[in-house]
């Protein structure tokens, strides 16, 4: 799918990469977004918030969607300007449904060591969507506190 | 007393087996299931342990670091010991309380305040 209109970015402003489904190589490509984070002059809370959303975003996709065949792709496409941070995660997988995901605050479920990472990009970020198979998901970060025009 | 280990620095204070990490980021599911293991031992090695991790060396987390740190838990309890956590970083402590983690782990500030707690 395209972008999501109201995440304020266009098509055109997205960087797509594509890696092979393994956690090394997506860390190379956090190092990239964090590398354009830091050129933009995003303060360390708001910067911490998008990696741990990235990071979870990326291990589910090659976990649980990519079922962690080496064979698999990710594809990422990502987009930082001083006002706004949108990255997208593709994975190979048949998707899921992130409503069956039961909500992990709740007492009964706070013993459970699983199903955390959905709940924590939804709280870092502004938003998240996801297409309707399950298996991309789009995260957008408003930048709370711009600080001014990226550098070259 | 410490013990080589990739992942861990371990030792002993009154009784208490403090834990800390070698690694500032206890991210990627390899280190993560390593350091699962690696404290698993130490538990299993030990009926009712009295067990501290100080999170002094740790700058970033993910839901799977947590997870392994529930399973512990489980563990330190089903052998009658007693977990704390201490020196948690601001930032790592707001993951801790969004998702409500921090009624689960009795959670300190300092290791000093930690091992005074396991004596009370």
């Amino acid at each position: 799918m395209s972008v999501p209109s109201e995440f304020g970015v266009r098509e055109s402003e997205l960087v797509e990469l594509v890696v092979p489904n393994d956690l090394q190589s997506a860390k190379k490509l956090e190092d990239r977004i964090l590398a354009e984070l830091a050129r933009c002059r995003y303060e360390p809370d708001v910067t911490f918030g998008i990696k741990l959303a990235f990071e979870e975003a990326v291990t589910n996709a090659v976990k649980h969607g990519n079922n962690n065949d080496a064979s698999k792709q990710l594809v990422v496409r990502y987009a930082v300007n001083p006002e706004r941070t949108v990255i997208m995660v593709r994975d190979e997988g048949r998707g899921f449904s992130p409503a069956r995901i039961p909500d992990p605050t709740r007492d009964e479920n706070l013993e459970r060591p699983r199903g955390r990472g959905i709940m924590l990009m939804r709280a870092y970020m502004t938003r998240v969507h996801f297409n309707q198979a399950g298996n991309e998901v789009w995260l957008l970060k408003t930048n709370p506190r711009p600080g001014g025009p990226c550098s070259s | 007393m410490e013990q080589p280990s990739s992942h861990l620095k371990i030792r002993r204070a009154d009784g208490v087996s403090v834990v800390e990490f070698a690694d500032r980021k206890i991210l990627e599911e390899l280190s993560i299931q390593e350091i699962g293991e690696e404290l698993q031992q130490v538990v299993e090695s030990e009926p009712s342990i009295k067990l501290l991790l100080n999170f002094k060396n740790v700058d970033h987390l993910s839901s799977a670091a947590l997870g392994m740190l529930i399973t512990l838990n489980k563990k330190v309890k089903e052998q009658n010991g007693t977990l704390k956590l201490s020196d948690i970083n601001r930032q790592i402590f707001e993951v801790f309380k969004i998702t409500r983690l921090n009624r689960v782990f009795e959670i300190h500030e300092t290791a000093e305040e930690a091992l005074a707690r396991f004596q009370a």
